[in-house]
């Protein structure tokens, strides 16, 4: 005990390196269990899992099978060669393609304009503006479509006479600021030096947009179509009211053979928009849009 | 000294000229440039006032006595708003939408950040699925969206809860906040990379414990792009139509009948007729709220960026 007690009072050091050992295991183990900072997205990728991918899953389940008479899933084609033989869902395809495309070329054309005149300082300074082009969006989108109807009506474009006519007045109606938005935030990012290089070193004004204006917006653009095109597809409310029920679009096919319990079928036809989706993404991979996306010019 | 003179005068009347030429040239400029903005101006004003006109319209009617827009005015009355706010069905579906678009909102800003902050500082292989995933349900059609998750729910319906309907509040809580989920964590995302990565671990040698590190050094950072990616959730959540028609139940302000938000109200009214009278009081009242927040707003940012300049300019004197 004494020459214990001793070799302590001799040694100190070997009291500290014991004693800085034991603290160095009292933390190890708390880092084995402590929390890191990688953890927190945990819940996020669970939910993402939970109703993102396994919804999709189950949707390509039903694409591809059929229900027998004692309840049973099997392996069928019979949603793909049901799809691909009617004529009428083709058609309704084919219609929601050309509607998406002129509606994404239409709110293109008066958008990019307006978006590039409201972000350049010369012509527009005032940011309340910008804000009412936006505003729109934050008035329930049903609500503005069911008074776009009334007032076409008043005016005598109803849907009963001219169904196209007014579901593409509607469309551009209710696309319009979600293009402009985009196409505004990448605008403000222009790099105005390049311009005025271009226009100093001769570039006509017509030259300085083709080469130096429009290839720097192409993100925005993208962005912007992105944001009208599946959309137009899907939102089957606009069409529905405008056109008075003339125009099917493909969210509305899929919509009635859902709530005809066909899910196959409306499973497939889902699977075909995913499809879409894809190319469009695969298509736009290397475009940056994130920052044009979230409206950061916005708040 | 003839040709002297001859030599002073000739280098000097070219440059007269070409003085008077450059102010003429200014003058026409200037003259040009103010055209240009008169033109630009006419077409923004315009093409704002032709969207404008549906809202105007009901605005318009908002305090007319007549049932359907475009016929007779009628007489000047406030009646429309006293009718709205004794409009029971109204009234239901718009406390409906306000809380599922605070609450889905609430819930996607925190699993939003928490998800952007973990990912952000995970292994490379992991974010960029992460990444992947994140992207689907921003580029997927809504309709998509809406009916794979309403399968999913018939899916567990059946074989979890025995066949029970479990379409609820609840299922559109999760439908409101996949929607919005996304956005949250496209806006936080680019203020983490922006961030100086060297304040985490200063906090952390600075004696922080790593959640008040989290809480005191990164929160602050990344602040704007939660507030932005919040109300971006709201402004998504308020609006949306198909999730909500597709996954709502039965519940919360609508007791045992399907849940009712303003979008799926008033897309039940206008398939029948006219959009009912109420809805033009009810169009007015978010149009002024609305345009106050976007003008109140813009005084803020304009305020704010008076202050940071007044401040520039100080510190620059002090040095």
């Amino acid at each position: 005990m004494s020459s214990n007690k001793k070799l302590d009072a001799v040694n100190p050091d070997h009291v500290i390196g014991a004693k800085a050992i034991e603290h160095h295991e009292k933390v190890k183990a708390k880092h084995f269990f402590s929390f890191k900072r990688k953890y927190m997205a945990i819940p996020y990728a669970l939910f993402l899992l939970l109703f993102v991918i396994i919804p999709i899953f189950i949707i390509l389940v039903y694409a591809f099978t059929e229900t027998t008479d004692d309840g049973n899933l099997i392996f069928s084609w019979s949603a793909l060669v049901s799809f691909f033989t009617s004529t009428d869902k083709i058609n309704v395809l084919v219609v929601s393609l050309f509607i998406g495309v002129l509606n994404t070329i239409i709110c293109l054309l008066i958008g990019y304009p307006v978006a590039y005149l409201l972000a350049n300082k010369k012509y527009n300074t005032n940011t309340v503006l910008v804000m009412l082009f936006v505003m729109p969006m934050w008035i329930n989108f049903v609500l503005r479509t069911g008074a776009t109807r009334d007032v076409l009506s008043w005016l005598g474009i109803n849907g009963g006479n001219y169904p196209y006519l007014a579901t593409m007045i509607g469309l551009v109606y209710n696309y319009l600021p979600f293009t402009i938005l985009p196409l505004y935030t990448t605008m403000l990012k222009l790099d105005r030096s390049q311009l005025e290089a271009a226009a100093d070193l001769g570039a006509n004004p017509f030259h300085v947009f083709i080469d130096s204006v429009l290839p720097q917006s192409v993100p925005g653009i993208v962005s912007a179509a992105e944001m009208v095109f599946m959309p137009t597809m899907s939102t089957y409310v606009i069409s529905d009211t405008l056109s008075e029920g003339k125009i099917t679009l493909f969210g509305n096919i899929i919509y009635l053979n859902f709530s005809q319990s066909q899910w196959n079928e409306g499973s497939f036809m889902a699977l075909i928009m995913l499809i879409l989706v894809g190319i469009s993404m695969f298509l736009t991979r290397n475009i940056d849009k994130d920052e044009t996306r979230q409206g950061g010019a916005l708040w | 000294m003839v040709s002297e003179d001859n030599v002073i005068t000739s280098t000097v009347v070219p440059t007269a000229e070409a003085d008077e030429k450059l102010k003429h040239f200014h003058k026409h400029e200037k003259a040009k440039n103010v055209l240009e903005k008169t033109f630009a101006q006419c077409f923004i004003w315009i093409i704002l006032i032709v969207m404008y006109i549906p809202i105007m319209v009901l605005i318009a009617y908002s305090f007319s006595s007549t049932t359907n827009i475009g016929t007779d005015y009628g007489d000047f009355t406030f009646a429309l708003y006293r009718d709205l706010f004794q409009n029971k069905e109204i009234m239901t579906a718009l406390g409906n939408t306000i809380i599922i678009a605070l609450v889905s909102s609430v819930i996607s800003l925190i699993l939003g950040t928490a998800g952007a902050i973990g990912t952000y500082y995970s292994k490379r292989r992991v974010r960029e699925v992460i990444e992947n995933v994140t992207q689907i349900p921003v580029v997927n059609a809504e309709i998509v969206i809406a009916m794979s998750l309403t399968v999913l729910f018939v899916f567990v319906g059946n074989y979890i809860f025995a066949g029970n309907s479990i379409f609820s509040f609840w299922t559109l809580l999760i439908g409101h906040v996949i929607l919005s989920l996304p956005f949250v964590y496209l806006s936080v995302k680019p203020k983490l990379q922006q961030m100086d990565p060297a304040l985490y671990e200063a906090a952390l040698d600075l004696g922080c414990t790593q959640r008040q590190a989290l809480v005191k050094a990164v929160l602050p950072e990344i602040m704007p792009g939660i507030a932005s990616g919040f109300l971006l959730s709201i402004t998504l959540s308020l609006d949306d139509f198909i999730v909500t028609a597709f996954t709502r139940g039965a519940g919360l302000l609508s007791g045992d009948k399907t849940i009712e938000t303003l979008s799926t109200l008033v897309q039940a009214k206008i398939k029948k007729g006219p959009v009912p009278p109420e809805m033009r009081a009810l169009t007015t009242l978010i149009f002024l709220l609305v345009l106050a927040i976007v003008i109140g707003m813009t005084i803020y940012q304009n305020v704010k960026a008076k202050q940071k300049k007044v401040r520039k300019g100080r510190s620059s004197e002090d040095k």
